[in-house]
């Protein structure tokens, strides 16, 4: 697979094949982000639409200084933002919920239901895509400023300070975002697993 | 004295679940990591607890964009087409 450097320079050569690649790569991570900040899915198709033609409009001026990935999310943030928001966007250290469920401790704060097996059951699943349907659905799920870290650091694979620009946050509630996310995504591997047991 | 007596508490495993996400990401002070790592070489269940956050991260991790219908390519080939043509 060519890297986003190469893309972008295949791009500017006037390469549609590598405009098409670039879609192939982050059209679905952009519209499943896009419809984060937006009403419905026909709006969030828009925004994306109206991104890729900045990215093509804007892509003389991309200096490469922060990494394609970035300037492409930070467009459509910036896009989506204007748009309109769909629901209050409240500050996420407002909102104590515990990574673990607190009726699986005891009293003095030890595992009273310990966590179940299931990594080796797991094992593979995703990349076999066996799981991956389920698993995009458990993240489109969480809530929204929850998805939109997820996302970018552990799907994306983006570092928490482009994560942090991307998405104007401070790295503690970048932190807070991330931990309630996965927290949650691991209970859901645990409820999975639970069943075929 | 009542604050190093305060260090050296062991952590609950409520509390140890807390701080995973920090650990992970290095952000835990020098002293809190020891008390974390301290308290996960003896706590089975933490560090099993560990071990499924970081499947967690590396399963989400292999999540792939699904392929573009033959559809939407067409669309996009469009709209790069229409893009350039403007360019002239």
């Amino acid at each position: 697979m060519d890297s986003d450097a190469e893309l972008v320079r295949r791009l500017r050569a006037g390469d549609e094949h590598a405009f098409t690649g670039l879609v192939e790569r982050y059209h679905q991570p952009m519209l499943q982000l896009a419809a984060s900040f937006v009403p419905n899915l026909a709006v969030a198709e828009e925004v994306v639409q109206d991104t890729w033609l900045a990215v093509l409009r804007g892509l003389d001026g991309f200096e490469g200084r922060s990494s394609l990935k970035t300037w492409l999310f930070r467009i459509l943030v910036n896009r989506a933002r204007t748009t309109g928001t769909k629901e209050q966007r409240s500050v996420p250290v407002a909102d104590p919920e515990p990574a673990v469920d607190p009726s699986r401790f005891d009293g003095s704060g030890g595992w009273a239901e310990p966590p179940e097996h299931w990594i080796e059951a797991a094992e593979g699943r995703v990349e076999a895509g066996k799981l991956a349907h389920r698993v995009r659905a458990w993240i489109d799920d969480l809530p929204a400023r929850q998805r939109e870290v997820v996302l970018l650091r552990d799907v994306e694979g983006m570092s928490s300070e482009d994560v942090c620009t991307v998405l104007s946050l401070t790295e503690g509630n970048q932190r807070v975002l991330l931990h309630r996310g996965r927290s949650r995504l691991r209970q859901l591997f645990e409820d999975e697993f639970r069943e075929v047991r | 004295m009542r604050i190093f007596a305060f260090m050296n508490r062991d952590l609950a495993c409520r509390q140890a679940v807390e701080l995973v996400t920090d650990y992970l990401e290095g952000t835990l002070s020098r002293a809190a990591r020891r008390r974390f790592e301290a308290h996960l070489s003896g706590c089975p269940h933490c560090t099993e607890y560990l071990a499924q956050m970081r499947e967690t991260i590396k399963l989400t991790g292999q999540l792939t964009p699904e392929d573009l219908t033959p559809q939407m390519r067409a669309e996009f080939t469009d709209l790069y087409r229409r893009w350039r043509s403007e360019q002239q």
